[in-house]
């Protein structure tokens, strides 16, 4: 048993080595002039907050939860900021400069020479993104707490939760990159994440949606993110989140497959 | 014998209905320079990527150290040193830290990783560059640290494609010395390369290709023997046509070739060939004897010679 079972070990140890090694390469890349495009990921969230959350929140008022919590509207907006930030880190990551690396760089050409193999780097850029995206939902829950919006042993929860939503847009984009042939095909992707950001029960409760397009927008990726981070921070509504987790893990997966598969018949030739 | 270290046998790589390599037989054995030489287009990229394990082969038999390049690429990539034909550098990294970079991805440890960046930029001469980064770095020393980097994990097989393409005289000689060297150390070289004067300064044997074909094969000295001349004579002369000298060249040499504006005469000894010439009475206005090229035995096996 164990000799049949240790070429497998050995074999999964090698490959998250290997991917920890594609992140390391852009933990040494990291240079000033990138720390303040981190920076900018956590303020644009930031001041969507205060110019809609508390801003135009002081003009609605109350809202009410389908857990049936009532929460201020700056409480409600807070959590899908959260969402849709841990959304654009990830996806900044995977796509624009994913796809400035494999397509202009060159980068992967040379890395697939080595033991590294494209499985791997899928993993390794995403565990990057997802450093970055983190980065952001800890400072934005840092400032949910701080203006009260949620608590503090609610955000602990979040946080992984927001570390998931990230790993998921981040395959997803990994995966849609591998697509694109030109940088002008990401001016498609940014419009639909800007309609994403709009519509997925960020700004207004999907239930105030006709019941088609609710359902539409239910069924959306960062819909279901924003659901699992305001349950989670702000809401009670039972186990509905499970199903945001499910759903997220299976984009993640699919994402990751898609990529890594799309990657291997890029790289290869 | 030993096995050889890389095995092909019938191996073809096909593009959609482009057929880049179509079915070559290679065996390279250990501690020997081996070289593919042929024009662009010739399949020998394609099958450098192959050797590479980067580019699964369409067909036929491929063995790298014995291994199967597709079910054991990251085995056998961690034995190999690889240089593109495109230097593929790390823009966003240091000189130094692409070489620690690279290092990684073998799985070697940080401290042993920045002992050998240490050494290799030394070996290639690029030691005073170490934190540049490699953008401002002129094309042969860009080439140098590709091909530092392909050294980073002690490979036993280093796959070269066309080291020196696009490089000054300065350039090139440094990079021959430094392959020289390694050749020296016992490490296999397999190179590509479109110069024959490249291919024997360190080719121990080589294939030439042609439409992803092996067209020759043997030592540089026996290609050059069998397919050519040891030295060529280059003959302008003022009048219209070459070909009027044509004929009263052809005693002279074991082939001549006219050109729309010069005549070569393929010779063993070029000076003694230029004496003859003014001996003929001719006077060329302009005479240049040189050593044969990769273009003569191309002429020659590509069967575009005019006059035989």
């Amino acid at each position: 048993m164990v000799s049949l079972m240790l070429p497998r070990l050995v074999d999964v140890s090698a490959a998250s080595r290997r991917s920890a090694s594609v992140t390391e390469r852009n933990v040494a890349a990291l240079r000033s002039v990138y720390w303040l495009l981190l920076v900018s990921g956590f303020v644009e969230p930031l001041l969507y907050l205060l110019s809609i959350g508390v801003g135009v929140g002081a003009l609605i008022g109350d809202l009410t939860l389908p857990g049936g919590t009532v929460v201020s509207y700056a409480a409600f907006v807070a959590p899908a900021m959260l969402a849709s930030s841990a959304m654009t880190g990830a996806l900044a990551e995977t796509t624009f400069n994913f796809f400035g690396k494999m397509k202009y760089m060159k980068l992967y050409d040379g890395v697939i020479a080595t033991p590294v193999q494209p499985f791997e780097i899928a993993l390794g850029e995403l565990a990057w993104a997802m450093l970055r995206g983190s980065a952001y939902s800890a400072a934005f829950l840092v400032v949910m707490v701080a203006m009260d919006l949620t608590a503090p042993a609610r955000a602990l929860a979040a946080f992984p939760a927001a570390v998931l939503v990230g790993f998921a847009f981040g395959a997803l984009g990994m995966a849609i990159s591998t697509f694109m042939r030109s940088w002008q095909d990401f001016d498609l992707m940014s419009s639909a994440q800007f309609v994403l950001f709009l519509f997925s029960g960020t700004f207004v409760p999907a239930e105030a949606y006709p019941a088609v397009l609710r359902w539409l927008v239910e069924v959306t990726p960062l819909y279901r993110a924003v659901h699992l981070i305001r349950t989670l921070t702000v809401d009670t509504g039972g186990w509905s989140w499970l199903l945001d987790v499910l759903y997220l893990l299976v984009v993640l997966t699919i994402g990751l497959l898609i990529a890594s598969r799309r990657m291997s018949q890029l790289l290869y030739k | 014998m030993a096995p050889p270290l890389i095995q092909a046998r019938g191996l073809v790589k096909r593009f959609g209905d482009f057929t880049a390599v179509d079915g070559i037989d290679v065996e390279v054995g250990a501690g020997e320079a081996f070289g593919f030489l042929g024009p662009n287009g010739a399949g020998k990229s394609s099958t450098m990527r192959m050797v590479g394990c980067t580019s699964p082969p369409t067909g036929g038999e491929l063995r790298i150290l014995g291994m199967d390049p597709v079910r054991d690429g990251p085995a056998i990539r961690a034995r190999l040193g690889v240089c593109p034909q495109l230097d593929n550098l790390d823009p966003e990294l240091t000189v130094r830290e692409n070489l620690t970079t690279y290092a990684r991805y073998f799985g070697i440890s940080r401290r042993v990783a920045r002992a050998r960046a240490v050494e290799l930029l030394d070996f290639v001469q690029l030691s005073d560059r170490a934190d540049s980064k490699v953008e401002p770095l002129s094309g042969g020393m860009k080439r140098r640290l590709t091909i530092a980097r392909a050294l980073v994990n002690e490979p036993e097989i280093v796959l070269l494609d066309e080291p020196t393409t696009g490089l000054d005289p300065q350039a090139r000689h440094l990079v021959w010395e430094r392959l020289f060297r390694l050749k020296q150390q016992g490490v296999t070289l397999v190179l590509t390369t479109h110069y024959m004067d490249e291919a024997e300064q360190l080719c121990d044997r080589l294939v030439v290709m042609d439409g992803g074909r092996i067209v020759a094969e043997g030592s540089p000295r026996a290609l050059i023997e069998q397919h050519a001349t040891r030295e060529v004579v280059e003959l302008r002369f003022a009048a219209e046509s070459q070909e009027a000298f044509a004929g009263k060249l052809n005693a002279l040499g074991e082939r001549v070739e006219v050109l729309p504006d010069r005549v070569l005469v393929y010779v063993p000894d070029g000076d003694a060939a230029v004496a003859e010439v003014a001996a003929l009475g001719l006077n060329p206005t302009n005479v240049l004897v040189r050593r044969s090229s990769l273009e003569d035995v191309f002429l020659h096996l590509t069967g575009r010679t005019l006059v035989d």
